[in-house]
């Protein structure tokens, strides 16, 4: 690692302030996967500023129309034990529960990891299946418009997310089928049936990070069951292929793991 | 013998402070005034270095120095060496290229250490080292072995014409190709040995430093054997005289054989440590431990297998292509001629073998000896041919073993080896037994109903342990006797140290060499200290890899101890006036048989010093010491079965059962020979499963991180079922065979057997991985539409 310099931000406002200041500075929010990246020398920001400490970041609560937020800075176990979280979505429950191992679950946060947006990250999957939106210290996204590609979000340099709100669903369920070695997803999905109706989000298979299958919305909306996609296939152009996986694979992947899904909810 | 004498499951002594945190690791070693060095590697798999500019890096704040392979061949330091020699068919010696700790004019594999910087901190060193520029010439690279030999491939060294190390053969070859000729049955397979990267737990590290006014060095190192390191430290690589030198390998957190050699960076470490007057400390990280680290297996074969009418096996052809890498590490030549070949005969009688093989050199990392070394690759080709030969002549796979079993002691294989003992059938029935065999069936109908596929598969290995006979592999090349030492100091007031050349990094030696001494004299182990590691405390020793430490480390032990039970039981003969061959010891004391004389082994240790009182011309004291040089290989055996379930959806083999029945010999600690059978069968079946080194065409290491190179976990691996059965070795005093490597050499056909079973098709090359897997599936799927 290259020396750098560790603040820590009591509240957002300061945080920003920070990030200000700094030379090259970087927003750490768990850091699952920015303090490896730079252990390997691959990043080198001039300052650390960390979210994680900010009160206000922080919980998780049941809003009066049903929705469920949580604070940008809630670690992924807070997510997966939450009661509130565990009944209105139990696929966001199960999907955080099986995020990394536990020490990433401690330490990683539902923000940090939305904000780098890693193709093969779970979280992803579940906002764009959930509708949720994405607040931040300047304004308000759906997650279609929040993810814009591999690492790439719609993010300011300056702006850091703060909750993320999740509507009140009918079903949800996530299935993934990890990386033999790094346990990441392969091909992650996670199918909702709510008030922004069916949807069907896949993390870990796309190149340019996660996607809808427009199609598999609409067979669901005729027929919630395992059957009703089992026939349906992304195609595998815009697929990840890697000594892991062929793209075919993985759009194989897609498929069995969106039938799992369905049946799981 | 006392509770915790040879059989007892006593703990592990050493736990205490592995637990805790409090093992003393060559990264623990803080010397005053050290400094870190941190090495320039070349990013490129092959390319000339023009130059090499240290300039910037020099100015650099608590830079002492930048030393590069011009400044180390300057001071006399030599190239690393191939300690076996191995000759090619046609006599010649094998074409050992020329390997610099520090390579300043042609880089072959992407990670060599080009330059080393030593700083005050390690941040310092690893910031110079980025800020050396190094001008390279690019260079057409070979990753693939296949490649090295095709006309026109990139020459790798001028020593070697061709990319060829050695062409060796073993066997009678005239004689095989007759039974081939009037063979019944040929079966002939494609066999791939996948590469794997070893991935100990402790990366290497070392810490030299030296003494100017006794010109004077220490180093301390991750070594499985720190005498052999000093030997050919001083004898080749011109460091310091060995009466100059100190190696020290103290705690070690796992070597699986890429700890045996002795690597660029501590001859550099040492080198170093002179010419900038300080200690320097340099401790791997993960990502130089993928790119250093001797990698093991990378074989292509082929074998073809002919029988008679009554199914006997009357000979056996491989030829094998092995993929040295880009440099000979020190036994790399063993592994795939005397550590291979030889063991090609399996459990069988097989009248005629022939074998051929080749070595190249590659643009890759090194690649030498890992667990099983040679037995794993040995036992995967025997018995992958097997189990195909059984389905293709349709005999039951158990039948078509136990038809061409060896069944008589000893017997002579037609590849130099002499089997001692072993009871091929009982291994056999107690792993049938232990899966309930009869019953797969029925388990198979039940996964099918669940949609998955099941299949069994089962491995009868073989393995040579315990090397060696000095003189035997001394005559096949090896440049070391491989006998051992043992040294028993009882001290005065009774307690004893345990003085040995093996070195436990992993394998529990304090405790099991420990019983040894409960076993002889009833004393607690807690009484008993082993010493092991250090050049200054130890005489010699060669260290401990291929199983040996049992079979050649402890029975060096026992010849000591019976020297000091002789010598004990003369002082207690003496002191209560009775005969010596009256003398029992039991329970810490020495006895007068039929009577109730009696003295504590303290008081006999007592009596040894104070040397009041002692027969006529005894000298004083207990300590004793002994070399050990065996006189045959053992030979572990014993059959692996697995049973697999597949999701046919998503390609992912699971391992659902699991059973080793082994034949170890006598077994000192069943805990401790079910930790190494435990650990073996995980590496085992990560390799068949999970593991592999992926290299890019242009040499880079795919898979040079844990987020691509698949590392076995607990949750895929089954609670084993484990079996033990009992012929004692008749080679050796305790009957002991070598438990260390077995679940590694059995396991891999197993699983692949059981794969093959389970997807319906023949050949299936290492690792099953979810996708390959799948992808298999959806060709046979093709294959039977078109049919």
């Amino acid at each position: 690692m290259y020396e750098t310099t560790y603040h820590k931000a009591s509240s957002v406002s300061e945080a920003v302030d920070l990030l200000k200041k700094a030379d090259d500075g970087k927003l750490l929010s768990g850091g699952q996967t920015l303090i490896p990246t730079m252990k390997q020398r691959l990043a080198a920001p001039s300052d650390l500023i960390d979210l994680r400490q900010i009160d206000e970041l922080k919980g998780i609560s049941r809003q009066s129309d049903g929705s469920i937020r949580i604070g940008a800075a809630t670690c992924h176990a807070d997510v997966a034990g939450s009661a509130d979280v565990k009944e209105a979505l139990p696929g966001l429950a199960a999907l955080a529960g099986k995020i990394g191992d536990p020490h990433v679950r401690h330490m990683g946060t539902i923000g940090g990891s939305i904000a780098n947006n890693d193709p093969a990250a779970d979280y992803p999957s579940a906002l764009l299946a959930l509708g949720a939106s994405i607040e931040t210290n300047k304004r308000e996204f759906t997650a279609d418009d929040f993810f814009t590609g591999m690492f790439e979000t719609a993010l300011d340099e300056d702006e850091i997310v703060t909750a993320i709100v999740f509507p009140a669903t009918e079903k949800s369920a996530y299935a993934k089928f990890p990386n033999p070695a790094s346990r990441y997803a392969m091909a992650g999905v996670f199918v909702a049936k709510g008030a922004n109706g069916t949807r069907v989000a896949v993390t870990g298979a796309g190149q340019d990070g996660v996607f809808r299958v427009k199609e598999m919305e609409t067979a669901l909306n005729g027929s919630w069951s395992p059957d009703a996609v089992a026939s349906i296939s992304v195609s595998a152009d815009d697929l990840i292929s890697d000594i892991h996986g062929s793209s075919e694979y993985r759009a194989n992947l897609v498929t069995v793991m969106a039938k799992r899904a369905v049946a799981a909810a | 013998m006392t509770s915790e004498g040879i059989g007892a499951r006593v703990l592990r002594k050493e736990d205490k402070r592995f637990i805790t945190g409090n093992g003393n690791y060559t990264d623990d070693v803080k010397l005053p005034r050290m400094g870190y060095a941190a090495f320039v590697r070349s990013p490129h798999a092959h390319a000339k270095v023009r130059s090499i500019k240290t300039d910037a890096a020099l100015a650099m704040p608590g830079v002492d120095a930048v030393l590069n392979g011009h400044q180390l061949v300057a001071d006399g330091i030599g190239n690393i060496i191939c300690g076996w020699m191995i000759h090619s068919k046609d006599g010649s010696p094998m074409n050992m290229g020329q390997w610099r700790a520090l390579e300043s004019e042609t880089v072959r594999f992407v990670g060599q250490a080009v330059a080393v910087v030593v700083a005050d901190t390690l941040q310092q060193a690893m910031d110079a080292a980025e800020a050396v520029e190094v001008d390279y010439e690019e260079l057409p690279v070979i990753v693939d072995s296949r490649d090295a030999l095709k006309e026109g491939a990139p020459q790798l060294h001028p020593e070697a014409p061709g990319n060829l190390i050695f062409d060796w053969e073993i066997g009678e070859e005239a004689a095989t190709n007759a039974a081939f000729d009037s063979a019944k049955t040929i079966v002939s397979m494609d066999i791939d040995n996948n590469r794997l990267v070893p991935n100990p737990m402790e990366p290497r590290s070392a810490v030299a430093s030296f003494d100017a006014a006794e010109e004077h060095y220490t180093l301390y190192t991750t070594s499985q054997n720190p005498h052999v390191a000093r030997l050919v430290l001083s004898a080749f690589y011109n460091v310091a005289p060995e009466h100059k030198l100190r190696v020290i390998a103290p705690d070690v957190g796992g070597g699986f054989g890429s700890k045996i050699y002795i690597y660029p960076e501590e001859i550099a470490c040492l080198w170093a440590s002179k010419r900038v007057g300080r200690p320097v400390k340099w401790t791997s990280d993960r990502t130089e431990a993928f790119l250093t680290d001797a990698h093991g297996r990378d074989h292509h074969s082929t074998a073809e297998m002919a029988l008679d009418e009554n199914n006997r096996i009357t000979g056996l052809r491989v030829n094998t292509l092995a993929n040295l890498g880009a440099y000979m590490s020190l036994f790399s030549s063993s592994v795939p001629t005397y550590l291979y070949a030889t063991l090609l005969s399996g459990q069988y009688n097989i009248p005629n073998i022939y074998a051929n093989v080749k070595t190249v050199y590659t643009n890759t990392t090194p690649v030498d000896a890992y667990r099983g070394a040679g037995r794993p690759e040995a036992t995967y080709v025997i018995e992958r041919m097997m189990e195909t030969a059984a389905r293709q002549i349709g005999m039951d796979p158990a039948d078509f073993r136990r038809l061409n079993f060896v069944t008589e002691f000893p017997h002579q294989t037609p590849v130099i080896m002499c089997y001692d003992a072993g009871d091929y059938d009982a291994s056999l029935n107690a792993a049938m037994k232990a899966i309930d065999y009869a019953g797969f069936a029925s388990r198979r109908a039940q996964s099918e109903a669940n949609g998955k596929l099941r299949g069994i598969g089962m491995s009868c290995y073989i393995e040579a342990c315990g090397i060696a006979p000095s003189q035997a592999v001394g005559s096949l090349g090896a440049g070391v006797g491989l006998w051992e030492s043992a040294e028993v100091r009882v001290n005065p007031v009774g307690t004893i140290e345990v003085l040995t050349g093996s070195h436990s990094h992993g394998q529990g030696h304090e405790t099991t060499f420990s019983q040894l001494i409960a076993e002889r004299f009833g004393l607690p182990t807690d009484n008993v200290a082993i010493v092991h590691g250090d050049t200054d405390k130890v005489q010699f020793g060669m260290g401990t890899y291929g199983s040996r430490s049992g079979a050649v480390g402890m029975s060096a032990i026992v010849k000591a101890l019976d020297k000091v039970e002789d010598k004990a039981k003369r002082i207690a003969a003496h002191l209560m006036e009775a005969s010596e061959g009256d003398i029992e010891i039991e329970n810490g004391e020495l006895k007068v048989a039929g009577t109730d004389k009696k003295l504590s082994f303290t008081e006999i240790a007592l009596a040894a010093y104070t040397a009041h009182n002692l027969p006529e011309g005894m000298e004083p004291g207990l300590k004793e010491s002994a070399f050990y040089d065996p006189t045959n290989f053992t030979f572990p055996a014993g059959t692996h079965i697995c049973e697999v379930e597949i999701d046919p959806d998503t390609g992912k083999v699971e391992v659902v059962n699991f059973v080793a029945a082994d034949d170890f010999g006598t077994i000192i600690n069943p805990m401790i020979v079910e930790g190494q059978v435990h650990g073996g069968l995980v590496q085992g079946i990560g390799q068949a499963l999970l593991e592999n080194a992926a290299y890019d065409e242009d040499g880079q290491l795919l898979s040079a991180s844990y987020m691509d190179y698949t590392m076995p976990r607990a949750d895929d691996v089954p609670s084993f079922k484990l079996e033990t059965t009992v012929t004692e070795c008749p080679g050796n005093p305790l009957g002991m065979k070598g438990c260390g490597e077995a679940g590694a050499i059995g396991s891999p056909p197993a699983v692949i057997n059981a794969i093959t079973d389970a997807l319906g098709v023949e050949d299936f090359a290492m690792p099953a991985s979810p996708s390959r897997v799948w992808q298999a599936l959806q060709q046979k799927g093709m294959k039977e539409a078109a049919e």
